[in-house]
């Protein structure tokens, strides 16, 4: 696990410049792999356009409890940016007039957000039925303000998606912290407690699992059924699904395939697996990523990368829908991942 | 001329074969492609037996592939080090087991 943000240590891929040259030098530079867009080209799918938008997916800040070894965000107890009330507004203002009917909320540890809940019960308010939180899970432990987070997410069906890279200690420690793994299974029983990933409760509690190192995930629904056996037999936890999800290459996880030597092979595997079906059904389609501090972005991991919308309305203090589903999606070597084998999105696999 | 004999990079232009004689290649690929798919045994049994056997040839391109292919399918490393010493047991076995032919051996000449 990392102990600290590639920020905060001054690494020099937390300058995202830096990550995108990384992408896109070297083999893709020299032509032995074909960049995304060519690949794209390649099968008649460029460029990338948006479908009919469905989630606004906003990320709350980059402050988390923990500092996972593989985290796209470089998320941490170092990292200070979190949404303002004032970007919330702005955040309301679209949700009262959005044709999308989802808000995702990711971070960081959303639930850090002073105003997280503020922002739940106000959304609601504008008419939002289907809430999806990020949870790391050991937030709900970490603080006895956070115990009560279950009941607050069953009073408004909030869909929680938690990661547990594996359902084993060794795994799920070493990537995302000492303790973390008795810490989540703990606040798993609490959301199971109020219901959630219970039959018939109507509560949605989904597991992600992501590939503890440099490799690919493999079939969803074998591992779906592996976590359900393991986790019900060794601590009688229910849940919904699993989604398996790729680990894309950019910040934390870029760092470790550079510094291990694994970030060629790795790259072959991406481009190897590209699936054109999967292309049809990546996020970015359906989905606008909100920053922090009210950016646009297609997808999370593009956020991340500082790769703006590719339109003049690019924050949400402007935002105009017609105009940002007309936009092109931008897209760079990072995108294998969300189209490797059967793909990969915050749903899990969507080939 | 490369230094060594075998080289990681390698193992990405297996296909490459095909280059040379596409027939017989295309041939081996279909065959290997369908001995791993799920059967009567699991895709995931087949995974351990070809991580035994890789060591077995000692093929370092194997044990690349089978290791990461185990990490891949979620097979633990104590599944996979059981699978070797499967593998250890029986290359072992092997060379005891032709004791019992030098014993005969060993009976046969002397008096």
């Amino acid at each position: 696990m990392a102990l600290k943000s590639l920020l905060s240590s001054h690494n020099e891929l937390s300058n995202t410049k830096r990550q995108l040259e990384v992408l896109a030098n070297g083999i893709f530079k020299n032509g032995e792999l074909p960049t995304f867009s060519e690949k794209l080209k390649s099968c008649n799918q460029f460029p990338l356009q948006p479908n009919k938008l469905e989630v606004l997916q906003i990320n709350l800040g980059y402050m988390c409890n923990q500092v996972c070894a593989h985290c796209h965000v470089d998320a941490g107890p170092d990292r200070k940016e979190i949404m303002t009330k004032e970007t919330m507004e702005q955040c309301l203002n679209v949700i009262r007039n959005t044709g999308a009917n989802t808000l995702d909320f990711t971070g960081g540890a959303p639930e850090m957000n002073p105003n997280f809940r503020w922002f739940v019960d106000e959304a609601a308010k504008a008419g939002i039925k289907d809430f999806i939180v990020r949870s790391n899970l050991t937030i709900i432990v970490s603080n006895k303000k956070y115990h009560d987070l279950p009941e607050f997410f069953s009073s408004h069906n909030v869909h929680v998606v938690s990661s547990l890279p594996y359902y084993r200690k060794e795994k799920t420690d070493k990537q995302r912290g000492d303790g973390v793994f008795e810490k989540s299974i703990e606040a798993l029983k609490m959301l199971n407690d109020v219901g959630y990933g219970k039959a018939n409760s109507g509560l949605k509690l989904d597991l992600v699992y992501n590939p503890s190192g440099a490799f690919l995930p493999t079939n969803q629904a074998l591992l779906e059924k592996d976590f359900k056996k393991e986790l019900k037999d060794g601590f009688d936890i229910d849940f919904n699904n699993l989604f398996a999800i790729t680990n894309l290459p950019i910040s934390r996880f870029l760092d470790y395939l550079l510094i291990s030597g694994n970030y060629e092979d790795y790259m072959y595997a991406l481009v190897e697996a590209f699936n054109p079906l999967a292309v049809e059904n990546v996020m970015c389609k359906n989905t606008i990523s909100v920053s922090w501090d009210g950016w646009l972005y297609d997808c999370d991991f593009n956020q991340m990368l500082g790769l703006k919308i590719a339109n003049t309305n690019n924050h949400i203090s402007n935002y105009n829908e017609d105009s940002i589903q007309n936009r092109n999606i931008i897209v760079s070597q990072h995108c294998y991942g969300c189209t490797a084998g059967a793909g990969s999105s915050c749903q899990g696999t969507v080939a | 001329m490369e230094s060594t004999y075998y080289n990681p990079a390698d193992l990405k232009k297996f296909g490459k074969i095909a280059d040379w004689n596409k027939d017989l290649a295309d041939k081996f690929f279909d065959y290997y492609g369908k001995v791993f798919e799920e059967g009567t045994l699991t895709a995931r049994e087949k995974s351990l037996i070809a991580l035994a056997v890789a060591h077995t040839i000692q093929c370092p391109y194997c044990i690349d592939a089978y290791t990461g292919d185990g990490l891949q399918r979620g097979i633990s490393k104590e599944e996979m080090m059981e699978a070797l010493h499967v593998a250890a047991a029986i290359r072992g076995g092997a060379s005891l087991v032709h004791g019992v032919q030098m014993m005969n051996k060993y009976n046969k000449l002397s008096m």
